[in-house]
């Protein structure tokens, strides 16, 4: 017997204890394809051959099944299946999750059973069991198939049969995962003959005249046509379309779902009592001159096509009215009917027609669903979802989507052949869009998460940090479409031996030199605080790309989401400066964009440290320096009575010019902002913008391009930050680096950070490290305290572990630049916030703060 | 980190014999977290003074207290002041170096550490809390003459202000155990901090250095509650003792300013109430209390008996963590706690776990929100969530004029991101009630007064209905 699976499906195996049916499952099935009853009972009991534990291993039984059908896989049912009840529990697992079901029968003789179960020692049932068994399963036998099995029930009566047996897996009909494309989906015909020819052309399709009057449809390079149903009804030439759709069938350069005009022309066709609403009038009437052996043959035709596809290895899924995640590449009639008809509330709206839920906003599936049903003017990308159905039997176009271009090509209709109902879909305007799908859900960031990530593979934010994330990012972070960006935590040099020093850029150099790195840049590290700046050329491309509510042209936000400036007036000057630049140097034109992203540091670092200074710097220094004082007087006068102080003194007057040098310290970077012209702005990458994430330019072309930037801003507030390349197998090129540092950090700065040239660098165990700073002696006493530098301090302090921080960085700055690409791609914004949300999670991580 | 202890009796050195130190030489302690010395910068016979000076290690500090600081700006583990002020390390190291003194024994001059002799105590820098005020009702009670010498934050930037530092010099005639015992305890107390975990034993400590002076100070309760780290129930426990009288509750004592400003007339209770009223009488069973912070009214929604599920909804998990220690969650009874349910989340997501109830109170919880976000916490809160009925307050900006406490332009929290007129308020509820096929009607709360109206504004919405011309 040659038995006939579908994959995926729920088999369930029919028989009685003995019958042979976990020989058979091991035979044909791979072990873990497998749910074994006799199995459940040993995990819940320890023995499998306990019955009073038969409710419990169901259980298990029940739930493990549920997980792989949910996952999309195979799964047999070991169990003896014999009672009508155990199937009917299968059977409704199977349409829960829209499986077919296979039954696979051992009805072997009860002698045979019980002979065999004698044998095994575990089993010392009574004979009466294995009787009462078969009984039941001969009882079943006739009302199996409608029981559910329908298409899809395999008897054998004897051990050659079983023996014998070959089992062969099919695809779901539904399954074209095989088959990448290139397509061309259009979307609803409805009888547009016309335009359906002048769009096959437009796409490339040569098309000639067959002897009978048909037309033959080839493409030079291959291509195939995907259509979304709804061929019929509403339009002029409802025969000629299916004429032309079942030739490009035939020949396979077509392949069609129906749609639900489709699905009811056919009805109509076999006689059945529809009414005919809705255009099917005129499908009729038009076909009323065709043959009846036409007619059976749409009909046949109509009826032989599947509720949609699943192409390009699960990428790309076809349906006449879209396809939730969950059923793509189901079989169900829920499945069919999802295709058909969308899913609606139940309620009509005031046109009379069936109010739909929408369910593209609330997808959340990695494949990109194409459809049409319900006509729009302008076809839209919602969560890698979108409507080709142009409503080009009302008068608007017919529209083809190219796959994998994912261009849109469009005929107009040549008049409208049909009144709509209700006024077409229109473009929805940027905001509503954004409204679509720019609704996050709770789903899309809470609890443990796994997000992949092109850099590096999978990153996993425990759950314990999207608690703490999603607290900062509700009530302190600016509008999530903004957010297409956090940037990664960096990484210090080891830490040098170098006598008065904790940071010292060899280290740095070293570093990459392991990684495998000939050269690196460095660049001036800024003291001030971190900023992401977005920049649009107008309010229009604010609100277009971003979906901006507001009037701006932009926005300033800080390295963990939150809004830079409370001053939106300050904030606006800031913008358009660096927009007024981005005019002069002729940004738009060179990136071909209307928008860009900076990474920045801002000057001063009071302007958003003023609360840490006054809580936390300020205090330190003053109760430093007042106390020191103290000491020191009372020390004094005490030495000069001539008490022996053991050199407590010279100790405290160490001390006092290590308090004095912190004040310094932090003084350096603080200067009072009355307005912009005080502020500093220094971008050190140009990030992205639209259709580019510049990772793969290297380094020297960002500093290039943003100097030139810096050039042609007016007034003080962009300046270019100062750096230099050094050639690591060039001892000279490196010590040139170091004295630069040392004249650096010697002037107050605070040091360096060193970079590979290249934006992405894999060393030998993955990403390296994107940058390593390298900070000055003085300024480390704002980290490491006032005192850090005295050697009993130092000694200790060298001991710290970089680990921990180097890995962080290195997922946070994968996950960065993935919310970038993500963005970038057009993807959904949940999918871009689902990155920055894992940075800002990774940021709760605890790791030393001092580094 | 520096004491001095200068007295006039005479012999002044005598100081020397009631500390057990001698003058002309350097003493030396170590300390579990760094060491202590105490000298002599002068010893005459008419004017003497010892110096005892802290050495905090802030390195090994921190090595030994890795973690400790786990929630708190972590940074602040490592650039601190500790080193610098006088705070319980140095009542640690008083109670170390000086116990005998601390306890009024004196090998040799037993009568002179039980006379009062004229003393003068120079902290060079003491952190207080509560600024010099507080310091002066904390010694002037106990006969103190009170110096003081306040430091500016920044001497380059007079702007930022005055710092929490005072160089403070304390003259009395006491005796020396006197003063030791009030500096011992009242230094924690105006730093209002403590470095090591604080239990019963504290609260014994506590009561024998008070003994003498604590049951009359006027500032009992302020000194008892920071000196064991405002824990109520040992701040409870020990004025219970102190006092020798059960004390029921010790008033929470609130840093928010907004409770602060609006407590005086007992706003938060009336607006709570109201809004229990007005679900109550919709006849709601199942509500959501979304922000529903430290449980307050998730507190009052469970006393009725009406409200069959109750869940109370919050962005902060800490917060969460507090509400279900006030509400003794875990020593409810189970009927109670199938009853309440809290989880976290935000009302800038749209969430299934919200969608199907009968009301929602959203209680002073939109003007935490960034304005640009309302968009998304309307969409979640009435077109997701969607319940039957929603009662929303959040304060009515006119009405700030009336709180004399509050300074003109402020908003009442630090965390307001706006605060909203009435006909601000009334015209985003009724847009939204619109959008959303809601009826929306507004009610004052608290006192209303005729030009800026009431201190609360509230609108209730309801789902407008579909079947009203069924006929019944």
């Amino acid at each position: 017997m040659n038995i006939r699976i579908p994959d995926p499906s729920l088999v369930i195996l029919i028989g009685a204890s003995g019958s042979g049916k976990s020989t058979f499952a091991h035979k044909h099935f791979k072990p873990t394809e497998i749910l074994s009853s006799d199995f459940c009972r040993g995990l819940v009991s320890d023995d499998e051959n306990d019955q009073s534990a038969t409710t419990d291993a169901f259980d298990v039984l029940h739930y493990i099944a549920a997980k792989r059908l949910a996952a999309g896989k195979l799964t047999v049912i070991d169990a003896t299946n014999v009672q009508v009840d155990a199937r009917k529990t299968l059977h409704a697992l199977a349409r829960e999750y829209h499986y077919l079901t296979v039954g696979i029968v051992l009805n072997m003789p009860s002698k045979l059973c019980h002979e065999r179960n004698e044998v095994r020692p575990d089993r010392n049932f009574k004979s009466h069991v294995v009787r009462n068994q078969t009984s039941q399963l001969r009882r079943s036998l006739r009302s199996l198939k409608r029981e559910g099995f329908r298409n899809f029930l395999y008897v054998m009566s004897t051990p050659e049969e079983v023996e014998a047996a070959q089992v062969e897996r099919q695809p779901l009909w539904t399954n074209r995962t095989d088959e990448t494309g290139p397509f061309d989906i259009i979307g609803d015909i409805h009888g547009c003959y016309d335009e359906l020819v002048e769009l096959l052309e437009l796409l490339g399709y040569e098309l000639s005249n067959l002897p009978d009057g048909g037309l033959s449809v080839k493409h030079p390079q291959d291509r195939k046509v995907i259509f979304v149903g709804d061929y019929v009804d509403r339009g002029p030439k409802v025969v000629e379309v299916l004429q032309l759709v079942m030739e490009m069938h035939n020949t396979g350069v077509g392949i069609c779902v129906p749609g639900n005009h489709d699905v009811k022309l056919a009805r109509a066709l076999r006689g059945k009592n529809v009414t005919q609403t809705h255009g099917l009038a005129e499908s009729m009437s038009q076909l009323e001159h065709e043959s009846e052996e036409v007619k059976t043959q749409i009909a046949e035709f109509i009826e032989s096509m599947i509720s949609h596809y699943v192409f390009d290895n699960g990428k790309l899924v076809v349906a006449h009215a879209g396809m939730k995640k969950e059923l793509q590449g189901r079989a169900s009639g829920r499945v069919r009917e999802f295709a058909l008809y969308g899913e609606t509330t139940g309620e009509t709206d005031e046109f009379g027609l069936p109010i739909r839920l929408n369910w593209a906003e609330e997808y959340r599936g990695s494949a990109t669903v194409v459809y049409g049903h319900t006509p729009v003017i302008e076809p839209q990308w919602i969560n890698r979802t979108i409507n080709v159905d142009t409503g080009c039997v009302y008068g608007g176009k017919l529209t083809a989507l190219r796959y994998p271009e994912r261009e849109l090509v469009s005929v107009p209709a040549r008049k409208t052949y049909y009144e709509p109902a209700k006024p077409l879909l229109k473009k929805q305007t940027s905001s509503d869009l954004q409204k679509d799908e720019g609704i996050l859900d709770i789903n899309d960031v809470i609890g443990k998460r796994v997000i992949s990530t092109r850099l590096n593979h999978n990153v996993t934010i425990r759950e314990e940090n999207t608690i703490a994330a999603l607290e900062v990012m509700s009530r302190f972070a600016i509008d999530p479409k903004w957010l297409i960006y956090l940037p990664p935590t960096m990484s210090p040099t080891e830490t040098t031996t170098k006598p008065n020093l904790l940071e010292h850029p060899a280290e740095g150099f070293k570093y990459y030199r392991n990684q495998g790195v000939s050269k690196v840049v460095w660049q001036e590290k800024h003291m001030g605080s971190r900023t992401i700046v977005i920049v649009c050329k107008s309010f229009e491309v604010a609100k277009a790309r971003f979906g901006s509510a507001e009037d701006r042209i932009g926005i300033c936000y800080t390295r963990t989401g939150r809004p830079f400036f409370d001053d939106a007036a300050l904030e606006n000057e800031l913008l358009t400066q660096v927009k007024t630049a981005a005019d002069k140097v002729g940004f738009w034109e060179d990136l071909k964009t209307e928008w860009f992203c900076l990474d920045c540091e801002l000057m001063p670092w009071s302007v958003k440290a003023q609360e840490l200074l006054r809580q936390q710097y300020a205090p330190v220094g003053t109760s430093a320096r007042v106390a020191i004082d103290h000491v020191i007087g009372s020390l004094e006068t005490a030495e000069k009575r001539g008490v022996q102080l053991n050199g407590l003194l010279d100790g405290y007057r160490q001390r006092t010019i290590a308090a004095k040098e912190y004040i310094n310290a932090y003084q350096r970077y603080c200067w009072q902002v009355l307005s912009i012209t005080d502020l500093r702005l220094a971008p050190f990458h140009l990030l992205a913008a639209e259709g580019a994430v510049f990772i793969d330019k290297d380094h020297l072309w960002h500093m290039q391009m943003l100097s030139k930037l810096c050039e042609c801003a007016g007034d003080n507030l962009l300046f270019s930050t100062g750096n230099g390349i050094v050639d690591l197998s060039d001892q000279d090129s490196e010590a040139a680096a170091i004295r630069q540092w040392e004249e650096l950090t010697a002037q107050g700065g605070e040091g360096f950070v060193i970079k590979p040239l290249d934006f992405i660098v894999k060393g030998k165990r993955g990403l390296a490290q994107p940058a390593v700073k390298c900070r000055g002696r003085e300024y480390l006493r704002i980290i490491y305290g006032p005192e850090y530098t005295l050697e009993h301090n130092l000694e200790r302090l060298r001991n710290r572990g970089l680990s921990h921080k180097r890995s962080l960085a290195i997922r946070e700055f994968a996950l960065g630049i993935e919310a970038l690409e993500r963005f970038v791609n057009h993807e959904p914004i949940s999918k871009v916030h689902e990155c920055v949300f894992g940075v800002l999670a990774l940021e709760s991580e605890t790791v030393d703060p001092r580094l | 980190m520096l004491l001095t202890i200068t007295t006039t009796y005479s012999p002044a050195t005598d100081l020397g014999f009631l500390l057990h130190k001698h003058p002309d030489r350097l003493h030396t302690f170590s300390l579990a977290y760094g060491q202590a010395h105490v000298f002599y910068p002068e010893a005459h016979a008419d004017r003497c003074t010892a110096a005892l000076l802290l050495e905090i290690d802030s390195v090994g500090l921190v090595r030994k207290n890795r973690g400790q600081f786990r929630d708190s700006f972590a940074l602040a583990e490592y650039v601190n002041d500790r080193s610098y002020v006088a705070s319980s390390f140095m009542s640690v190291a008083i109670a170390k170096v000086f116990r005998s003194s601390l306890s009024g024994k004196s090998k040799e001059r037993p009568e002179l550490a039980d006379t009062p002799i004229p003393l003068a105590a120079k902290l060079s820098t003491l952190p207080c809390r509560g600024g010099e005020k507080y310091l002066r009702r904390l010694f002037e009670p106990l006969g103190y003459t009170v110096r003081t010498e306040r430091h500016g934050l920044d001497t380059q930037y007079p702007d930022w202000g005055d710092s929490r530092y005072f160089s403070v010099t304390l003259e009395s005639k006491c005796r020396l155990s006197e003063l030791l015992t009030h500096l011992y305890v009242l230094i924690p107390v105006l730093d209002d901090d403590k470095h090591y975990w604080v239990d019963e034993a504290e609260i014994r400590k506590l009561l024998k250095h008070g003994e003498e002076w604590l049951p009359d100070h006027p500032e009992q309760e302020t000194i008892v509650n920071r000196y064991l780290k405002h824990q109520r129930r040992l701040t409870r426990q020990a004025l219970t003792q102190l006092r020798d009288e059960e004390i029921e509750e010790v008033e929470e004592q609130t840093h928010e300013g907004e409770a602060e400003i609006e407590q005086r007339i007992g706003l938060n209770e009336i607006r709570l109430k109201r809004t229990v009223e007005v679900i109550k009488q919709s006849g709601a069973k199942r509500v959501l209390d979304l922000g529903c912070g430290e449980g307050k009214l998730l507190r009052k929604l469970m006393r009725e008996k009406q409200f069959e599920e109750i869940v109370g909804m919050d962005v902060s998990h800490q917060t969460l963590i507090i509400a279900q220690q006030r509400l003794r969650y875990d020593r409810m009874p189970e009927k109670q706690k199938e009853r309440l349910k809290l989880m976290q989340g935000s009302l800038c997501y749209r969430d299934k776990r919200l969608e199907g109830y009968d009301a929602a109170a959203v209680v002073e919880v939109i003007e935490h929100l960034d304005v640009p976000r309302l968009a998304a916490f309307e969409r979640v809160l009435f077109e997701f969530a969607s319940p039957e009925m929603v009662v929303l307050t959040t304060p009515n900006v006119e009405y700030n004029v009336k709180f004399e406490n509050l300074p003109e332009g402020k908003l009442r929290h630090r965390d307001h991101r706006f605060e909203w007129t009435r006909a601000e308020f009334q015209s985003w509820a009724s847009d939204v009630s619109k959008r959303f096929g809601y009826d929306v009607s507004f009610h004052p709360i608290g006192d209303t007064d005729e030009v800026v109206g009431s201190p609360t504004q509230m609108a209730v919405f309801k789902r407008e209905s579909h079947g009203e011309n069924i006929p019944k």
